[in-house]
């Protein structure tokens, strides 16, 4: 790594002495791109070729791969396995991206609007790490909390409800095929939910508190001022959120992975964890590529519409 | 009155969502000093009756856990130092350079951004085991570093875009070469924005999951995320023993967020907006 460092800085150097003209220098630039570039081609650009090119193969991850061209996602179409995973994948946007961003955005407008004013920024900022918490928290770590949390022998939950005496509502959270997924949004919300608070609660300090006062002096409450103000005015970080949640949730690997392992049954699997037992588990690469690969464009296709359509609302608001 | 009479149902239906947030926190420190029996007899919700420390301990002896902590550090910590370099360096071509066709690069980086690691992991599996690193700790620090780059590009490319151009006109026309310019203006105005991109890099590369599982199988090698995940996924602790493990890996993360939350929150901003 230093290495490519150091000899950018001497081909810059060189390229003063030489490169007086104006547009020399002005691409000489060029040169602190290049261990960028190196680096990008051989970690993300080759392996994804590959990845994309062994798509179309038969692959077993020793000997030759054989062409078999669109056969694996013809395959993919015929899989319940495949689809099953992508529905899960609806239910883990809801979780890690809808919901944290409605959350996100009442406990943002409360905690600064309202705390806040009231009882002053500290009690606004100790709330908000409280929420914020779980997201600097290994997912790995945070599922082994929730998988024994949930467990349905001496659970925490399980023990809890029988302790108020609701335990006819015990549940085994996570082995019960037809509740598992609810379970695993539930603990994806726990998680997700300090990112957009805490976006929203920055968001927030840039309007203008005059648009409050007027509407409150205008005898606006509290959930029309939400409506009408805070709102519109911190549309982009919504936009922003919800594209970097979304796309989050649609990767979503290690909790999965910690909590469930994609079962029982499938009820939990999800894109990313059936590509990666697919890979590593039963060893069909090229299926297995052909699944990420299926994965990558929709993750750009969904990125490049949400940007477009972040973009369009910029350019209206300035019109 | 009325007002205050108003308020504080708020004030207090956020601290129960709060005290939600961190309750599995405290369950977890709870239980992970009640020894095996006390903890079958009483379940999960009493208080210790007294500080049992024998789980924790044999808990870090068996998974060794001194050498899990060495090699997240040593990780996250190069992780971060060379992908800020690197993202340094591409900014500066980009948001201050200028150069040509600069909208594509930085697409490119969004992009590289975007993408999810299932289509990288494979073939990064294969090609390390050609170049003789797999299950080596410089195959996770090489791969993280362009993964977490691309990210810091984008970020930094835009800060930079902003940069005053008069510093550095001033700067050239006393006859400071780039790589001055770079190193003595640039670098030290923008220590902000590296010191909130450093802290990022290495926490998420503490928390990276997928690619260490797949590359670091070995024992001596393994970090704090996949040591921890392995052991859950066998389903071979019992309960006392999850929750040692629960609370060792908790700790670093809180260590961390009472360390940097500063800089997490102002960076998270900035992050954002950008």
């Amino acid at each position: 790594m230093t290495v490519t460092v150091e000899r950018g800085a001497r081909a810059t150097g060189k390229d003063q002495h030489t490169g007086p003209r104006r547009p020399r220098t002005r691409d000489s630039y060029t040169l602190f791109l290049l261990p960028g570039i190196l680096a990008f081609t051989a970690i993300i650009v080759v392996p994804f070729l590959m990845n994309t090119g062994v798509s179309f193969t038969e692959w077993q991850g020793i000997g030759s791969p054989k062409w078999t061209g669109l056969a694996n996602y013809r395959e993919l179409m015929d899989d319940s396995e495949f689809w099953a995973s992508f529905r899960h994948s609806l239910f883990m946007v809801v979780a890690m991206a809808a919901v944290p961003t409605m959350i996100g955005l009442v406990l943002a407008a409360a905690l600064f609007d309202y705390i806040g004013k009231h009882f002053g920024s500290r009690w606004a900022a100790v709330l908000r790490a409280c929420f914020y918490l779980p997201q600097v928290l290994p997912i790995a770590v945070a599922g082994i909390v929730w998988s024994w949390i949930l467990a349905p022998d001496n659970g925490s939950l399980n023990e809890l409800l029988k302790a108020v005496g609701l335990g006819s509502w015990q549940q085994d959270w996570l082995g019960d095929p037809d509740i598992a997924l609810y379970s695993v949004m539930g603990v994806m919300v726990w998680v997700q939910i300090g990112f957009p608070l805490v976006v929203f609660m920055a968001g927030l300090q840039r309007v203008d508190p005059q648009l409050y006062e007027a509407a409150e002096l205008d005898g606006a409450g509290w959930w029309r001022r939400f409506w009408h103000i805070t709102l519109p005015q911190i549309r982009p970080e919504i936009y922003v959120v919800l594209t970097w949640c979304t796309i989050a949730a649609l990767k979503v690997f290690g909790a999965v992975y910690v909590l469930t392992k994609g079962g029982p049954g499938g009820a939990t699997d999800v894109p990313s964890y059936f590509s990666f037992s697919t890979f590593f588990e039963k060893t069909q690469v090229g299926y297995g590529a052909a699944i990420s690969t299926i994965l990558t464009v929709i993750i750009l296709a969904l990125s490049l519409v949400l940007l477009k359509l972040q973009t369009r609302d910029e350019e209206g608001d300035r019109t | 009155m009325t007002t205050a009479l108003r308020r504080y149902p708020v004030l207090i239906a956020l601290c129960i969502a709060a005290l939600f947030m961190v309750v599995p926190f405290l369950i977890v420190a709870v239980n992970a000093f009640k020894s095996p029996a006390e903890y079958s007899q009483n379940g999960p919700l009493s208080l210790p009756e007294g500080l049992y420390l024998d789980g924790l301990k044999s808990f870090w002896e068996r998974v060794d856990f001194g050498q899990k902590l060495v090699n997240s550090v040593l990780i996250s910590g190069s992780v971060a130092v060379l992908a800020v370099i690197l993202s340094v360096l591409n900014a500066y071509a980009i948001g201050i350079g200028r150069i040509k066709g600069r909208t594509w690069v930085l697409a490119f980086f969004v992009l590289a951004n975007m993408l999810p690691q299932e289509a990288l992991v494979y073939p990064v599996y294969y090609l390390s085991k050609q170049a003789g690193l797999y299950d080596t700790r410089l195959s996770v620090i090489i791969v993280f570093t362009v993964i977490q780059a691309a990210f810091g590009t984008y970020l930094l490319s835009s800060v930079l875009g902003q940069f005053p151009r008069e510093i550095i006109e001033a700067a050239r026309i006393d006859g400071a070469n780039k790589w001055q310019v770079l190193w003595r203006i640039v670098v030290p105005v923008s220590r902000p924005t590296i010191g909130v991109l450093l802290v990022f890099f290495f926490i998420w590369t503490w928390n990276e999951f997928l690619l260490p599982l797949v590359m670091l199988i070995s024992n001596d090698n393994q970090t704090v995320s996949v040591a921890l995940g392995v052991l859950q996924g066998q389903r071979l602790m019992d309960a006392t023993m999850t929750n040692a493990a629960a609370l060792l890996g908790v700790l670093p993360a809180i260590v961390f967020f009472l360390v940097f939350q500063r800089t997490l929150t102002r960076g998270i901003a900035v992050g954002a907006v950008k």
